[in-house]
């Protein structure tokens, strides 16, 4: 790394543990990033198929979703662009409720998320099972915002969150990993914030 | 993907109110594709850093690279670019950056840009007069006034359909970029490249779906607040 700065004091001088490194806290702010139009989705067209490497692949309405045993999420996110968020909560089921049903073969070992839009994410699977992920239709009290992927995103918060797929409807299971939309683009294969696994090579 | 580099900043420009140009040279740099941004990393003395991500204005065969950068108030990095830095200065850089919203300079493109987002479109334009391909080109952009849009003249030079939201402009009145001036910027084969806010980007993005522009032909580009 070259030295300091000339000049630069930098203000945060309390680091917060929270944050991993070369992230800031964007506070109440929540900044919208998007690679695309924002499609307007109505909840009774939307649905979540789980397929690729299962025994039974599965697909529920956002009914049967809601049916299935509620889960949620408090605590951080990070986004790949430096901000990070604390506190959040979001609310929907846990991506293992819906393995479950749909039983992984043996040789699943990825996932591609995709969106209704075509935008797509990839995932070992060890990323996305052990309470670590979740579909989730809820956000900090109400329904999720149709420009942060309402009406159901993926959700994967130990990750940075381009991998948190918006306006998700599939996740297939795979047994060779594939680069998604923006791991084709530049983006890092996996995305751990605190390795800051943020671009190619990194 | 590029490591970091020592930049040296040969240029401060100050194109419009609350903003900087920086021109940079950076050493051994990799030519990069007009849409695309750089991430500027500043390292105070007890080794603190920040770093945020910034477009690049300049055209690829530009010899320096040229960042734009507006000023925030409340920023920790845009305020430090805006305020300290001089040319002599050096600043650790990555990039280029991104894959999705570039354009070749070889298909039509239709180009809506609000505020400081018409940056990586002005670098989409110069590199079409590198080429002599500014045939390809449509442009509107939204500004709240004339003397805040980045490039203005570039951009005016260029024809590009300029709505002014907080005053008048020439015959139009006050007023976002509406359906009608979209629409007769349609060129067959086009591909849209939405930059701004996220409001505008989404009220663009949208007001193309709504007018029959395929979802697909669409690449946004959005920042928020992030100095």
């Amino acid at each position: 790394m070259a030295g300091p700065t000339r000049g630069f004091l930098g203000r945060r001088r309390e680091r917060d543990p929270r944050l991993p490194p070369g992230q800031y806290d964007a506070g109440r702010d929540w900044p919208v990033l998007t690679a695309e139009p924002t499609p307007r989705i109505a909840p009774e067209t939307w649905s979540i198929t789980v397929d690729g490497r299962v025994e039974s692949p599965t697909t529920w309405t956002w009914d049967e979703a809601h049916r299935l045993p509620r889960s949620e999420y408090r605590g951080d996110i990070h986004c790949v662009t430096t901000w990070s968020k604390f506190d959040t909560w979001f609310a929907g089921v846990s991506v293992d409720t819906l393995l479950e049903a749909a039983r992984p073969t043996a040789d699943a070992h990825f996932v591609m998320a995709t969106s209704k839009t075509g935008y797509t994410t990839n995932l070992p699977l060890e990323d996305v099972t052990g309470g670590k992920a979740w579909v989730v239709w809820e956000y900090d009290g109400g329904p999720l915002p149709v420009e942060h992927g309402g009406p159901v995103r993926l959700l994967v918060p130990h990750l940075y969150f381009w991998k948190s797929a918006k306006w998700v409807t599939r996740l297939t299971l795979l047994q060779r990993d594939q680069p998604g939309f923006w791991e084709q683009n530049g983006y890092h294969d996996r995305g751990d914030p605190w390795r800051e696994q943020r671009y190619q090579g990194d | 993907m590029t490591g970091w580099r020592t930049a040296t900043v040969a240029e401060v420009r100050r194109p419009v109110p609350r903003a900087v140009g920086l021109r940079l040279d950076v050493p051994g740099r990799v030519r990069h594709l007009a849409g695309q941004h750089y991430v500027v990393r500043l390292t105070a003395e007890d080794g603190y850093t920040a770093q945020r991500s910034y477009s690049v204005a300049s055209a690829p065969g530009d010899p320096l690279v040229e960042l734009f950068v507006e000023r925030l108030d409340d920023g920790e990095v845009s305020t430090f670019l805006a305020d300290v830095v001089e040319p002599g200065d050096t600043l650790e850089v990555r990039g280029p950056i991104g894959g999705w919203f570039v354009w070749d300079c070889t298909h039509p493109a239709l180009l809506v840009g609000g505020g400081s987002g018409v940056v990586p479109l002005v670098a989409m334009l110069r590199a079409a007069r590198e080429l002599g391909r500014t045939d390809l080109l449509r442009i509107a952009v939204s500004t709240r006034t004339l003397a805040e849009l980045p490039y203005a003249d570039e951009l005016l030079a260029a024809g590009a359909v300029v709505a002014t939201t907080r005053e008048g402009h020439g015959v139009r009145p006050p007023g976002r970029l509406t359906a009608a001036d979209l629409v007769p910027l349609w060129e067959p084969g086009q591909t849209a490249y939405v930059c701004g806010s996220a409001g505008f980007a989404d009220s663009a993005g949208r007001l193309l779906v709504e007018l029959g522009y395929p979802a697909t032909d669409v690449r946004v580009e959005t920042f928020g607040a992030s100095g």
